[in-house]
C-alpha cells in the first residue's frame, strides 16, 4: 500500500473524525488557542506600537526590544511555564500555551503598527491639527486609518506563526493538531504527522484568506489598489530602515 | 519548592561539559543552515526579480516552506530520509528543514532590495555599457545589500529558535537543555537553554552588523541623510 493510499485511508477513516481526538474537535482547539493568542497580542503590541507611533518617541527601542524578542524559542517558554505547578494545569494546559505563544506573535505586530503610524505622511498630521483636530482625533481619523493595512500585515504574519507553532503546544500541555504530529513523531508513524501538518496547513491558508479579505475591509478606499504589493509579500518586516 | 528553584548556579558549573557541547552544535546547525539558505536563496531571487514569470513558483514554493509548522516538517522529512528521526541521520532532516525556513525571507529581502535600487543608478550603470550581468554584480546586488543583510539577520534570529525544536528528533543544541528540563520538571536546564539562545542570537545580529557596516560603508552616510531630512 502506497504512502499516499494510507494518508488518505487515514483522512476517509470515520474513527478519525469522531471522539475526543478527532480532527473537528482537535481543529476547534488549535483555532480557539490561535485566535486567543492573535487578539491578545494585538491588543497588547498594537497598543505599545499606537502609543510609541502616535508620540514618535521612544520607538526605535520598543522596535529593537520587539526584535530581540523574536530570538526567544517559543519551546524554550512553553516548557518553562508548563512545568510550573501554579500554571500547567490551569484551564487544560490553555493558559502556559497561551502565554508562550502570545509572546511569540506580540514582536511582528507591534513591529508593523509603529512603522505604519511612522508612515503617516507629516504633512498630512500637520493639516489634521491645523485644521483644528485634537491629538485623540488625529489618531482615531488620520493615524489610525492609514496605518490599519499596516497593522493587518502584522497580524497576517502573527496569525501564521501562531497557528504553525501552536503544534508545539500539544508537546507540553495543550492537545491540538499537534498531537497527530507529535504522536506520529513519537512512533515514527509518517503518514500521522503529514495527516497533522496538512491539517494545520489548511488552518493557516484559511486564516491567511479570512485575514486578505479583512485587510481590505478596513484599508481606506482610495489605497485598496496598493494593497496588493504590500499584502503580497512574505514576513512583513524587512526592518531594513531600522 | 525547594527542589526546584528559579535557577541553580550549581547546575551549570556542573554541567558546563554538556552545555558548551550543545552550543557548539546549536551554532553549527545555525550556520550551515544559514550559509546553505543564502547561497540557494540569492540566485532564486535574482531569477524572479529579473524573470517575472518565475515569481508566482518561486514565492509560492518558499511561503509554503515557511507555513509547514517546523515541527511536522522534521517530522516529514525525517520519515523520506532513512533513519531520519534520529542522530545522525536526523542532521540531514534537520538542516533541510531550518534551509527552508531561511529561503521565503532571504529571497523576499533579496528581491525587495533589488526593486529599491533607484532607476537612475541602473540607467548610469547602462549609459557606462555595463552589460546585465555586470550592472547586475556591480550595481544592483551592492545596492541592495542593506535588505539583503536586513534577511540575514531575521532569518539567522529565526534559525536559532528554531534549532531548539529538533531536540525533538534527537538534535537541537540548546533545545536538549529544555527538554531535559522540561522531561525532570527542573527550571535551570530550560533556563540555561533560554538564556543562551537568545545571548546567541544577540552576538550574531551584532556579527552581521558589523559585517553591514564592513561591506556596505556608505549606508551611515545615508542614514544620516535620512534622519537629517
Amino acid at each position: 500500500m502506497s504512502f499516499l493510499d494510507r494518508l488518505c485511508d487515514w483522512f476517509t477513516s470515520g474513527a478519525n473524525w469522531t471522539g475526543s481526538n478527532g480532527i473537528p474537535v482537535l481543529f476547534g482547539r488549535q483555532l480557539e488557542l490561535s485566535v486567543a493568542v492573535v487578539l491578545t497580542a494585538l491588543v497588547i503590541g498594537g497598543g505599545i506600537g499606537v502609543v510609541f507611533g502616535h508620540t514618535g518617541r521612544g520607538g526605535l527601542v520598543a522596535v529593537n526590544a520587539a526584535n530581540a524578542f523574536r530570538a526567544v524559542p517559543t519551546l524554550a517558554l512553553l516548557t518553562l511555564l508548563a512545568i510550573q505547578p501554579s500554571i500547567s494545569l490551569k484551564w487544560g494546559g490553555f493558559l502556559a500555551s497561551w502565554i508562550a505563544l502570545t509572546a511569540l506573535a506580540i514582536p511582528p505586530i507591534l513591529t508593523n503598527t509603529y512603522v505604519g503610524m511612522r508612515e503617516v505622511d507629516a504633512d498630512v498630521r500637520d493639516a489634521a491639527k491645523a485644521v483644528g483636530l485634537t491629538g485623540g482625533q488625529v489618531l482615531r481619523r488620520v493615524e489610525a486609518p492609514l496605518a490599519a493595512p499596516f497593522v493587518m500585515a502584522g497580524v497576517r504574519t502573527a496569525s501564521i506563526e501562531v497557528v504553525a507553532t501552536s503544534t508545539l503546544a500539544a508537546y507540553v500541555s495543550y492537545s491540538d493538531l499537534g498531537t497527530y504530529v507529535i504522536s506520529g513523531l513519537n512512533t515514527q508513524n509518517t503518514v500521522l504527522s503529514v495527516a497533522g501538518a496538512l491539517l494545520v496547513g489548511v488552518m493557516a491558508g484559511l486564516v491567511a484568506l479570512g485575514l486578505g479579505l479583512l485587510t481590505r475591509a478596513v484599508t481606506p478606499v482610495p489605497l485598496r489598489s496598493r494593497l496588493r504589493l504590500r499584502i503580497g509579500g512574505g514576513p512583513a518586516v524587512a526592518a531594513a530602515e531600522t | 519548592m525547594g527542589a526546584n528553584p528559579f535557577f541553580r548556579w550549581s547546575y551549570v558549573t556542573g554541567q558546563w561539559g554538556q552545555i558548551q557541547g550543545d552550543l557548539v552544535q546549536h551554532i553549527e546547525l545555525t550556520l550551515v543552515a544559514v550559509a546553505i539558505g543564502t547561497v540557494i536563496a540569492i540566485p532564486l531571487a535574482v531569477l524572479s526579480w529579473r524573470y517575472r514569470i518565475l515569481r508566482t513558483p518561486v514565492f509560492g514554493f518558499a511561503s509554503t516552506l515557511y507555513i509547514i509548522p517546523s515541527l511536522a516538517l522534521f517530522a516529514v522529512l525525517g520519515g523520506v530520509i532513512p533513519g531520519g528521526y534520529v542522530p545522525p541521520h536526523s542532521w540531514f532532516t534537520a538542516e533541510v528543514a531550518l534551509v527552508g525556513y531561511t529561503l521565503l525571507i532571504l529571497i523576499w529581502n533579496t528581491v525587495a532590495g533589488l526593486n529599491a535600487v533607484p532607476s537612475d543608478a541602473r540607467e548610469a550603470a547602462t549609459a557606462l555599457g555595463y552589460s546585465r550581468t555586470a550592472a547586475l554584480l556591480r550595481v544592483d546586488l551592492p545596492l541592495a545589500l542593506p535588505y539583503i543583510f536586513a534577511g540575514l539577520r531575521v532569518a539567522t534570529a529565526t534559525v536559532i529558535g528554531l534549532v531548539t525544536v529538533t531536540a525533538l528528533i534527537g538534535l537541537g543544541g540548546l533545545g536538549q537543555q529544555i527538554t531535559y528540563g522540561f522531561n525532570i520538571s527542573y527550571n535551570t536546564p530550560i533556563i540555561v537553554g533560554l538564556v543562551l539562545s537568545i545571548g546567541l542570537a544577540a552576538i550574531a545580529d551584532l556579527l552581521l552588523v558589523g559585517a553591514q557596516r564592513l561591506a556596505v560603508p556608505w549606508s551611515r552616510a545615508d542614514r544620516r541623510a535620512r534622519i537629517g531630512r
